[in-house]
């Protein structure tokens, strides 16, 4: 098996006297899609933000391609190639798209002594990277807040994608939507993962989950609970070990299986 | 299934959303931040035109009498515009007027050390209470309205202070003399193509003086510094923000700063710079006037930062924060001077002055909440 492109062993992170992490383990291959499953408070937030270099972990390590990597910032990890895609704070509303899609790392044109965006350039690469993903822009200038929240994930998808993202990290992608932008969202995790880029999709909701995961890993009160592999494991059983155990299991019998 | 319903479901169609309407230009017009203030320069302008025209407000002294008034107003809300765009305010910025004054006049009067000298000593100070503001802002979390609201007391306080126990006085004169053939001073005190108007009096396009010591000279001698200075920063501020990579980080870093450092922005970065950038407009403000005057008080630049407010949201900037314009707010000012200098010109009672800026404060607020929703699509 090749080396995984992000590998976290043991990260523990201590909040004051809070233990929000207290040892998860989580390795992403290339073109792998892995599900990092949990209720709320389970720790999932937190994880993806060290992964992501907002937090730094109390204790563990991180090693990227078989190297040991240290994040001190979010810019760090972005350079080291980990993108990551919150669920409602990926855009900007009242910026363009072109604005957001290279909002950090804007294209630049030297004119005499001065350093200008270069909209053209800018413009002309938003259109096509958009139109790749299957949306059709009225305009660059469009501002965000115009656009669906399904596309406002593909915005953000696409951006990383076209900046080099070798891990892509999606948080809670599609809570927030429909059930048509939920498969245009988890359409598109697909294409990205075509392209070899492994992706971290968090989600509560298990179908989501089993639809286009490769791998799943669930997290409980700081803790990994396990990861699985797809085809191993059933939904119910991810479900419970999600909540913990028996409360669902009664619940879940007398809503039939809806959860 | 009704026919729309089949296309909307075909993959192709998908793409284009039936339900988004094509948006038309009359619309997306409407939406730019300078649409308020480019209507309410023409209104005006049409206004004291049709009632001020034969009082001498559009002859040569008059266009200059209400071009530097407007100058003021747009040097302090370039740097209040750029800084509300970053999402912060400052208050402070009328005291900070009075306390650079003070500081200039305190270095070259009091201390005696040359005017470029105590020119350069105000910036660095007044830029590092800047700093301090935004640093405060950054790292207590505390709205900049309560921590800049604090500083408009502390810097207030601290120059009627410093001015009384260094002169017993809350004035200090002159300073013209003592900045007479400075460098410096000339850059905030002198004018501009003082040959070209010679040539305009001489050909007859402005009056001259034809009596006193200044016989034969053209009433307007000249572009004032400060007005060359309100076009240079307005300039600045326009290019550096819709032209440059920190203009798209003062946009991000009002508009949702938590979304702009995931992507990587510097947002506290950008917002002390924006509140040193307001702190420095605020001194240039104070160093013309001060080289103008030839005199620094302790009471000047009073309800300054209100009026720096107001215009930047009358050209069309969101209180909130992320979406503006320095063009607008250079117009909101204009319409400022205009109208201040207009009522006077009309010979209309002052006190209306400040009747109407609170209407048009009302009003632009009411405008921009509208293009708002327009352009983030919400009701």
């Amino acid at each position: 098996m090749s080396t995984p492109l992000i590998e976290l062993k043991n990260i523990e992170k201590h909040f004051g006297s809070v233990i929000a992490l207290n040892g998860v383990s989580v390795s992403v291959m290339p073109g792998e899609c892995h599900c990092l499953l949990g209720d709320n408070g389970a720790g999932k937030s937190t994880f993806i933000k060290t992964m992501a270099g907002v937090h730094q972990p109390s204790r563990g390590e991180i090693f990227m391609d078989g190297k040991k990597v240290v994040f001190n910032t979010a810019r760090d990890a972005i350079e080291a190639g980990i993108a990551t895609v919150y669920q409602d704070l990926a855009m900007i509303p009242l910026m363009s798209v072109t604005r957001n899609f290279w909002m950090g790392r804007e294209p630049l044109k030297r004119v005499g002594p001065m350093n200008f965006i270069d909209f053209d350039k800018a413009n002309t690469v938003t259109m096509e990277e958009m139109a790749r993903m299957g949306i059709r822009l009225r305009e660059p200038n469009q501002a965000v807040g115009t656009l669906s929240g399904g596309e406002r994930q593909t915005v953000a998808i696409a951006r990383s994608v076209y900046f080099g993202a070798k891990v892509l990290i999606l948080d809670e992608p599609t809570s927030a939507l429909g059930v048509r932008q939920t498969s245009n969202v988890l359409a598109t995790i697909d294409k990205v993962r075509k392209n070899g880029i492994g992706v971290v999709f968090i989600s509560h909701n298990v179908r989501h989950a089993m639809a286009v995961g490769d791998r799943f890993t669930v997290l409980n009160r700081g803790q990994t609970l396990g990861t699985a592999t797809r085809g191993e494991i059933e939904a119910e059983e991810l479900q419970e070990m999600m909540a913990g155990g028996q409360e669902l299991a009664e619940l879940e019998g007398s809503l039939g299986g809806t959860v | 299934m009704s026919e729309a319903e089949t296309k909307a479901a075909s993959p192709q169609e998908e793409a284009r959303d039936e339900r988004i309407r094509e948006v038309s230009p009359l619309r997306k017009a409407l939406i730019r931040p300078e649409l308020g203030s480019i209507c309410g320069v023409i209104l005006v302008f049409i206004f004291f035109f049709l009632i001020a025209n034969d009082s001498g407000m559009f002859s040569p002294e008059g266009i200059q009498n209400w071009t530097v008034v407007s100058a003021q107003f747009a040097i302090i809300a370039v740097g209040a515009c750029l800084l509300m765009i970053a999402g912060e305010f400052d208050l402070s910025v009328g005291s900070m007027i009075g306390f650079s004054g003070i500081i200039i006049a305190l270095v070259s009067m009091v201390m005696g050390y040359p005017m470029w000298l105590a020119i350069i000593v105000a910036f660095i100070i007044a830029m590092s209470i800047g700093w301090l503001n935004g640093y405060l802002v950054i790292k207590t979390g505390l709205p900049s309205f309560i921590v800049t609201l604090a500083f408009l007391y502390i810097l207030r306080g601290m120059t009627i202070f410093l001015a009384r126990i260094s002169t017993n006085k809350t004035i200090i004169g002159g300073v013209r003399d003592a900045g007479e053939g400075d460098w410096l001073a000339a850059v905030f005190g002198g004018k501009i193509l003082t040959g070209f108007f010679s040539w305009l009096g001489e050909i007859g396009v402005i009056d001259t003086f034809v009596a006193g010591n200044r016989a034969g000279q053209p009433v307007v001698d000249g572009v004032p510094m400060l007005v060359v200075w309100a076009i240079g920063l307005i300039i600045f501020g326009h290019v550096l923000l819709t032209r440059t990579r920190f203009g798209n980080w003062i946009f991000a870093s009002g508009g949702d700063a938590q979304a702009a450092r995931y992507s990587g922005v510097p947002v506290n970065r950008v917002k002390i710079m924006m509140f040193m950038f307001t702190a420095f407009c605020a001194t240039v403000f104070a160093t013309c006037q001060v080289i103008e005057f030839g005199s620094a008080a302790a009471d000047r630049g009073v309800l300054k930062e209100f009026e720096a407010i107001i215009s930047v949201v009358i050209g069309g900037a969101l209180l909130t924060g992320g979406y503006g314009s320095v063009i607008g707010a250079a117009l909101g000012a204009l319409i400022f001077g205009v109208v201040q200098q207009g009522l006077f010109f009309a010979g209309v009672e002052s006190s209306l002055f400040r009747v109407f800026l609170g209407v048009l404060l009302l009003l632009a607020v009411i405008l921009n909440t509208y293009i708002r929703r327009s352009i983030t699509g919400e009701r």
